[in-house]
């Protein structure tokens, strides 16, 4: 019994270095972020000498022209938000209709939605820019450069992983609610706004999570169509952009990191739970 | 209005939006991006006029490059090491934190957070720890004095920079893996456990023959998702190597840490190589779809087990 005991505090020590070391990094980022250009190249594994100087760096950021902090802010959540929105609802109005229509053609649909998970952003990055020109100059829609552009793309990017999540869940629906909707008078259209939607909230967090973490986070898709010195710019971009323009300004990009990473984690941990088993569901994919 | 006709309608109604959104962004460019990697298409021509079809000119172009060769050696490298780390790393995070310790919650989040936050990011701090917080170790102890030498740096040299990337691969991913195997370990009945301890199985044992049966299946998912994620890194190799340092292949120059992402992205935009960029995109989506067959494969042979 005494050496399970033992064992068991070992356990705990080894854990709780394990755990030190990958919070780390998170701390290199915090601490460097209050110091001044001279302690972060001479002292950067030790504190800072004086915490208030995080104020100062902020503020600088804030206010920097390559960063433009508040209006990357706003741009990332902007496009994130309404990407979500539209992937949300369009995936699961697309996947109810699939579920429920026995066609050979639905199932055709679904299988090259399904398929195209395969295709690699790579493949298709550069025709795209191209392709999105032939839109602009067809149509008049302006899509690089904008946020139109990115959250179509977004849409397109996310809709099969989301459209699949969505079938699976409304497979389970009974469609006898359905059934009896129809027999009380209610359009197609009423069964699935009124009936149908509200129960797929558990999935809707789902697709959201999956979605949003990747959205907020990406570079490369931003990068193309945004380009860089664009008034509209992601976080990600932006601080590519600062970093590229302050090489080894490490106390300044050290806070443009901090200022980058606080927005997501505030969010997951005010919705923790719904994250980790969102994230979960996605890998079965 | 009948209701058949009724559906008929609402089926293509509800399906536009997503399936207009699908093709424009995905299965258009997809057959444009095949149809380009056999042209001499470039950022100055112009769609559907002065496009010269050179059958497979870009892609034979691409495997005479040393820089493509050696990408393509490299990323398959750092993939099979990426892998093994992060699965390893993962599972005995996810022991430890299935373990009765008491501060296991607050482990799990600890572990996971990284996970949360983009590659590129993530890549600027790494670089800012390898570049200037290890080398600041020498001023503290002689017995780090070897750390500041310039021609120590992790990221100065080509096999430790390869190093680097694993480790900050294993460090984002790790916890996301870990969340996996927690699922499977917790979803192992407490009786099975119990009655092989009555039955008087060690700890190892234990595991032996119960854990790792169960976590099987969890195996054969994190395998997949460790190996594409990291055949597909982009964004970490960006912000902390950019690709270097340079080293010698057959004879030339090359990136010494430029995965094959990264090296389709330089192909087209530095060397102004667009055609040729995207014959190489075509080669990675190829790479990826033989591995999504043999996973769909497993998976099949895997239910037809069971």
């Amino acid at each position: 019994m005494k050496k399970a005991k033992s064992g068991r505090l070992e356990l705990e020590i080894v854990t709780a270095i394990l755990f030190l070391v990958f919070l780390f990094p998170f701390l290199m980022v915090l601490m460097n972020s209050a110091k001044t250009a001279f302690e972060v190249t001479q002292y950067p594994l030790s504190l800072p000498e004086n915490w208030g100087n995080i104020g100062k760096n902020i503020v600088t950021i804030w206010g920097s022209d390559n960063i433009h902090y508040a209006s990357s802010l706003f741009s990332s959540f902007f496009i994130t938000a309404f990407s979500l929105v539209f992937l949300n609802l369009l995936s699961a109005q697309a996947a109810w209709v699939l579920v429920r229509t026995k066609t050979k053609l639905s199932n055709v649909i679904f299988f090259v939605f399904v398929a195209a998970m395969v295709i690699p952003f790579q493949i298709v990055m550069f025709p795209l820019l191209t392709w999105l020109r032939t839109i602009t100059n067809l149509t008049g829609l302006r899509l690089l450069r904008t946020y139109l552009g990115m959250i179509v793309c977004y849409i397109g990017f996310g809709i099969s992983l989301s459209i699949f999540m969505f079938h699976g869940f409304i497979k389970s629906v009974p469609l006898e609610l359905e059934e009896a909707a129809t027999i009380d008078g209610c359009t197609r259209f009423q069964i699935f706004y009124k009936i149908i939607f509200p129960l797929l909230t558990p999935i809707q967090a789902t697709v959201a999570v999956l979605n949003g973490i990747w959205i907020w986070n990406d570079y490369l898709l931003p990068l193309l169509i945004l380009g860089k010195g664009n008034a509209v710019q992601t976080l990600p971009l932006a601080v590519s952009n600062f970093a590229g323009a302050f090489v080894k300004q490490w106390d300044l990009i050290m806070t443009a990191v901090l200022l980058a990473m606080i927005p997501i984690i505030i969010c997951f941990f005010i919705a923790q739970k719904y994250i980790v088993k969102g994230m979960l569901a996605g890998s079965i994919k | 209005m009948n209701s058949r006709k009724e559906k008929a309608i609402t089926f293509w109604l509800f399906l536009a939006p997503a399936l207009l959104a699908f093709l424009a962004v995905i299965i258009v460019p997809f057959f444009m991006g095949i149809f380009y990697s056999f042209t001499d298409w470039s950022s100055s021509s112009k769609v559907g006029n002065g496009l010269q079809f050179i059958g497979f000119a870009n892609y034979i172009q691409s495997f005479l490059d040393p820089a493509f060769a050696y990408s393509f050696g490299i990323t398959i490298v750092y993939t099979i090491i990426n892998m093994i780390s992060i699965n390893l790393a993962a599972f005995i995070l996810a022991m430890l934190v299935t373990s009765k310790l008491k501060l296991r919650k607050i482990y799990r989040v600890g572990f996971f957070l990284p996970n949360l936050i983009g590659g590129l990011i993530l890549g600027y701090v790494w670089q800012f720890i390898f570049n200037n917080a290890l080398p600041s170790l020498a001023k503290l102890s002689q017995m780090f004095s070897s750390l500041a030498v310039p021609e120590n740096l992790m990221l100065g040299n080509q096999n430790t920079a390869i190093a680097a990337l694993v480790i900050v691969g294993t460090w984002q991913y790790a916890g996301y893996i870990m969340m996996i195997y927690i699922a499977a370990i917790e979803g192992v009945p407490p009786e099975l456990h119990e009655q092989a301890m009555i039955d008087g199985a060690t700890a190892f044992q234990r595991m032996r023959a119960i854990v790792l049966p169960m976590v099987a299946q969890a195996f054969t998912v994190t395998m997949f998702l460790t190996l594409v994620q990291s055949f597909k890194q982009f964004d970490v190799n960006v912000s902390l190597t950019s690709g270097g340092p340079s080293t010698m292949f057959q004879g030339q120059p090359v990136l010494g840490t430029q995965l094959l992402a990264l090296n389709i992205y330089n192909t087209a935009f530095l060397s102004n190589k667009l055609a040729e960029g995207q014959a190489r995109a075509v080669v990675f989506f190829m790479v990826l779809a033989v591995v999504a067959l043999v996973q769909v494969y497993v998976n099949k042979k895997k239910e037809l087990e069971l």
